[in-house]
């Protein structure tokens, strides 16, 4: 049939113009100025030189950015595979329930997620307070020692850590809870009869069919955590943020405390790099996987 | 199945979901723990053993929170720019969902790819040129200064899209036949056939709008232009280091998000699978 196709495009041309300029303005303009600026020796706001790779140059020698990169890293290990392993086994636990209990439950582990940033921050900063935290007080009970846990380079990164499993780990728990209700429920009543153990069960049963969400999961938890910055901030405060770097935070302390926005936007192009390239590792990686079955 | 499997098996279900509650209620419990101390005066506060329970209830933290601190200002700026956010970011994706999925217009596959990339691409890394661009627009320390640089989440645009694409085509060639204006189609067919989706996807943009940092923290200088979320961060002097009183402001900035997610509870399940492409 015939449509009235210039009506049509000059339609598709109108809707799709507000979110076409907000995109450029706030997404395609920055991403090529921040490729600019970092080829610069510019302070945050005003012009700079232009001074070739020199900003990428200093980057291996910089104490500070190990220290944020290690940090990084360690950050994504401690949070990636535990937070999914814990999202998993709660999963495990909530879909067993059923009715009202479930939906509690179910609160009771997801309201975490909708909290902002620093009201966790606070809630734990209160919990683990060295001198009047509760959990100090279970500490004196079981006869150890206190530990000023935001305090000590030591426990500061796998605290954060727990924090942030704790914060995030409803969102990854909805999705297995989908992912296991899709699992037809035959399967389990086959399987059954058949006298399966339960860790067989979840072994050969439970644990393929579920493959695709958790590689879902541990995909989104990776790219979240390698963007860390809220949590470590807050937890430094008052303590020594120049111990507990991490990138974003390294982009921040460069640009808005030393005013280098030329050096800031060189390590901001670092992160950037990093996230695309393991993004796209981990879609092809996916890709193959489904290709497979 | 023998009698001593299936007994066998209902007692460490049983185990099993007795588990999962007890570590459901301590899960939530710095949450309670948080709510409890901010109830209590200050000196039972720092008390040297644990009361899960106040022994003189007051609500005087708040009273001091919502009378003697700028928190008042802090909400109506999260309230307006989470709203600001909300808005913009589910029209502007509705409208561009729909034409990418329906319409047909030259640059419609070039659009679609660059929506794709910048799913992967990390905003935080834009923080320095987003102040930069703010200042230069002298949006610093305003609502549209938070709002603007917040506006991207390809996500949404790309659930409206495979909304879109579950519509039969012939709908629209109909619509079209009965003489039916382009606006109208969008209005009166698409727009209402997904009314479930939008309320999910406004609530959780709502949701992380109301949450976020980092960007709302750099913007904003000015103590009374921020958000709640940053606020209770940034001035100590006005609470000390009274816990009480920093807890009932945590208490107070968490609580809008609470409700939402509480009154929604579905609405929120449903658009959290969908943001992560699982059908819901």
């Amino acid at each position: 049939m015939l449509r009235n196709s210039k009506k049509e495009m000059l339609f598709a041309y109108v809707l799709i113009a507000p979110f076409v300029a907000i995109y450029g303005l706030i997404f395609v303009y920055p991403t090529i100025d921040m490729f600019i600026l970092s080829f610069q020796d510019a302070p945050l706001i005003g012009a700079g030189e232009f001074t070739g790779l020199d900003n990428y140059e200093r980057l291996p020698g910089d104490r500070r950015f190990g220290t944020a990169f290690w940090n990084t890293a360690y950050f994504v290990l401690l949070t990636v595979i535990p937070g999914t392993l814990v999202a998993l086994g709660i999963a495990l636990g909530v879909t067993r329930l059923s009715g009202r209990t479930q939906a509690l439950v179910l609160a009771l582990f997801f309201l975490p997620y909708i909290l902002p940033v620093s009201v966790v921050c606070r809630l734990w900063d209160w919990t683990l307070n060295f001198q009047f935290g509760i959990a100090m007080h279970v500490l004196d009970l079981l006869g150890m020692d206190r530990i000023p846990i935001f305090k000590t380079t030591t426990w500061f990164m796998p605290a954060v850590a727990f924090v942030t499993i704790w914060w995030t780990c409803g969102f990854s728990v909805l999705l297995f809870l989908a992912g296991l209700r899709a699992i037809p429920q035959e399967i389990y009543e086959a399987a059954s009869l058949d006298n399966t153990s339960t860790w067989r069960m979840f072994r050969y049963v439970t644990w393929p069919l579920l493959w695709p969400i958790t590689a879902l999961v541990l995909t989104i938890q990776l790219i979240l955590q390698l963007k860390i910055f809220d949590q470590v901030y807050l937890f430094s405060q008052g303590g020594r943020p120049n111990d507990n770097l991490v990138m974003v935070y390294y982009i921040f302390q460069r640009a808005f405390v030393n005013n280098q926005g030329g050096r800031a936007a060189a390590i901001a192009v670092v992160l950037f790099i990093m996230v695309i390239i393991i993004s796209v590792i981990n879609f092809q990686l996916m890709r193959l996987s489904e290709r497979r079955k | 199945m023998t009698p001593t499997t299936v007994r066998r098996i209902n007692w460490v279900g049983g185990v099993f979901t007795v588990l999962t509650v007890i570590i459901a209620v301590l899960w939530a419990f710095p949450i309670y723990w948080g709510i409890v101390s901010s109830l209590k005066p200050e000196d039972e506060v720092v008390r040297p053993y644990i009361e899960l329970w106040p022994e003189t209830l007051t609500f005087r933290h708040y009273w001091f929170a919502l009378t003697q601190t700028q928190i008042g200002s802090w909400y109506i700026n999260s309230v307006a720019t989470s709203v600001g956010v909300t808005v913009l970011t589910v029209s502007t994706s509705l409208f561009a969902g729909y034409a990418i999925s329906q319409l047909r217009f030259p640059g419609r596959t070039i659009l679609w790819w660059l929506i794709l990339a910048s799913f992967m691409v990390p905003t935080q890394v834009l923080i320095i040129n987003h102040f930069v661009l703010m200042a230069n627009m002298s949006l610093l320390n305003s609502w549209a200064g938070i709002i603007l640089p917040q506006l991207i989440h390809p996500v949404i645009i790309i659930v409206y899209k495979q909304f879109f694409d579950q519509v039969p085509k012939d709908f629209r060639e109909a619509a079209a036949m009965d003489n039916a204006s382009e606006w109208n189609v969008l209005f009166k067919i698409y727009i209402p056939m997904n009314w479930g989706v939008t309320t999910a996807l406004s609530i959780v943009t709502f949701i992380w709008a109301w949450n976020a940092f980092l960007w709302p923290f750099l913007a904003v200088t000015r103590t009374e232009m921020m958000t709640i979320t940053v606020g209770i961060t940034q001035v100590y002097d006005a609470f000390g280091v009274y816990y009480a009183q920093q807890l009932a402001a945590a208490v107070l900035a968490g609580i809008p998000v609470a409700l939402a997610y509480l009154l929604f509870q579905r609405k929120v399940t449903q658009a959290i699978t969908l943001s992560a492409g699982i059908k819901g």
